[in-house]
């Protein structure tokens, strides 16, 4: 016998979600952010490292990028959760993390650690390849202004590789909104593991399956609107349209990021 | 920053009235297995205008790179102001010098390129201050206004806040121009700067150099502008495969030049 779908869970779900609910939503979006900005930070540094005139930073930067996007991503989850605590003889992850006044789960903390290596070494070859749309003269003009590599790097070459690297940037935002669901099995309470509670204490798999789908729908449509929106902005800036009401607001709030977004290249 | 002057690291040491400001001698530099430069040797008294001029491949624009140090050299050595550009010495070798000191040399040595190579996500205005602000740490409001006055000596103080992207071909040589004078340089290298402009806009790059020779700025020119070295050179120097061939004063240059292949050369160019 084929079981109906019973729309009332499928709509409660969506219409009136619970407290426990939108504490896991909260933990999907928060985790996906960090890991998200841990991942380009370590993407941009092993992205230096491979354009380094130092081989053995070359190849520590290779290495890293090679081995993390040769396994799989749950894999590397479980070996940073359970795996390094005995590899290294110490809890890499003690159960809870206390960090000034929030205190985070060690399965939390563990999969923001393991999604954020594995998210910069795919950062790391769309930096890459963004730095390397920048054309060569730009930083042959900063050096023979007597600017230092390093300086030249930060306030010509990335300003430019920033309008390359965005719009792929937003789709492995994307990706991370989804690939959060994998904490569940480290057992991070999170939209995902919501779902599988519900569906292990009611035997409902299509109704809160489909649920948490669209959930998951909900977060990444949102997301696709303010890439959309930040992509304008961007092809804008290119145009060299006079700044508009919010990216002044983001020059006067925010003294860096908005050099790299807001103004950033032709 | 280099400002008093040093003792001089050539050769014999001797620090004549005149120092050069550029001395380079028996220059070397191969990609890979091309030599192309095979021992150049050129001094520019400061103050002086030299075009180096000669077909493509002659190593000229790699020549004036290797004065900034841009291209390594493998073998010879550059002086620029009595400082040795890119390398210091170390038991009689040359070793290559540390980043920070490289960019220190190239604060004295404007650049000028081919294309310009203007950064596209800043002003007109921008661009000439970023330097100064960042790298002789120049407090804003004084970059700004010396910015102002460049602007003004090209002829664009009406574009202070246009993006390269929206101004000429001519009119982003001369920003560029205004650029490398922002550092106060005390030699300005020209790569080609009008080779890659629309003919009608050539003229008033052209226009701003001569100006800047005229007001005795050291000047190395690569061209093809036989108009401008016959113009504003104090010297011409003809480079063939990767050596000067020739050189002398423009009337001599282009009136008679002794040697075969100038003859040649400047026979099919003008």
């Amino acid at each position: 016998m084929i079981a109906a779908f019973e729309w009332h869970i499928f709509w409660d779900r969506i219409v009136h979600p619970d407290h426990v609910f939108a504490q896991a939503l909260w933990r999907t979006v928060y985790i996906a952010v960090l890991a998200q900005v841990f991942g380009v930070a370590l993407g941009l540094v092993s992205a230096l490292m491979r354009m380094s005139r130092f081989r053995v930073l070359r190849i520590l930067g290779g290495m890293y990028v090679l081995v993390v996007r040769g396994t799989p991503v749950i894999v590397q989850i479980f070996f940073i959760y359970f795996g390094a605590n005995l590899f290294l003889g110490f809890d890499l992850v003690p159960r809870t993390v206390g960090l000034g006044p929030v205190s985070l789960s060690g399965a939390v903390v563990a999969g923001i650690v393991a999604l954020s290596i594995n998210e910069g070494a795919y950062m790391s070859e769309i930096i890459r390849a963004g730095i390397d749309s920048v054309d060569k003269g730009q930083m042959e003009a900063a050096r023979s202004l007597g600017m230092p590599h390093g300086l030249g790097m930060r306030r010509i070459v990335l300003p430019q590789a920033a309008r390359v690297i965005v719009p792929p940037l937003g789709n492995e935002f994307n990706n991370m909104l989804k690939t959060t669901s994998l904490l569940a099995f480290i057992g991070v309470y999170e939209l995902f593991l919501d779902a599988d509670v519900h569906y292990s204490s009611t035997f409902k798999p299509s109704e809160y399956f489909a649920a948490v789908a669209f959930w998951y729908l909900m977060l990444t449509v949102i997301w696709s609107v303010i890439q959309a929106w930040i992509e304008g902005r961007l092809a804008a800036s290119e145009r060299g349209d006079q700044l508009s009401f919010w990216e002044r607001v983001r020059e006067a709030w925010a003294p860096v990021p908005g050099r790299l977004w807001g103004r950033a290249a032709r | 920053m280099g400002a008093g002057a040093g003792p001089a690291l050539g050769k014999g040491g001797e620090v004549s009235a005149a120092q050069p400001i550029v001395r380079a001698e028996e220059v070397v530099k191969r990609f890979g297995r091309l030599e192309v430069l095979s021992g150049v040797s050129l001094d520019v008294a400061p103050g002086e205008t030299v075009c180096v001029i000669g077909p493509s491949g002659s190593g000229k624009t790699t020549f004036i790179r290797c004065i900034n140090h841009l291209e390594k050299i493998d073998g010879g050595r550059i002086e620029v102001n009595g400082h040795l550009i890119g390398y210091r010495e170390q038991n009689g070798k040359l070793v290559e010098d540390s980043e920070g000191n490289i960019a220190r040399q190239r604060c004295e040595i404007g650049m000028v390129f081919q294309r310009f190579n203007l950064f596209p996500h800043m002003t007109a205005l921008e661009n000439i201050i970023e330097a100064p602000v960042r790298v002789r740490n120049v407090d804003k409001a004084r970059a700004v206004a010396d910015a102002e006055a460049l602007l003004d000596r090209v002829g664009l103080a009406d574009k202070r806040d246009t993006y390269p992207g929206k101004l000429s071909g001519g009119q982003q040589q001369r920003v560029a121009i205004a650029r490398a004078l922002a550092m106060k340089p005390a030699l300005m290298l020209f790569d080609e700067p009008t080779s890659a402009l629309d003919p009608e806009t050539i003229g008033e790059v052209l226009e701003v150099m001569k100006e800047l020779a005229r007001e005795g700025m050291t000047m190395m020119v690569v061209t093809h502008e036989m108009g401008f070295a016959r113009e504003a050179a104090d010297r011409v120097v003809m480079m063939d495969a990767g050596r000067i061939i020739e050189e002398g004063t423009p009337e001599h240059f282009f009136t008679s030049p002794d040697n075969e292949r100038t003859q040649q050369f400047l026979s099919k160019i003008l």
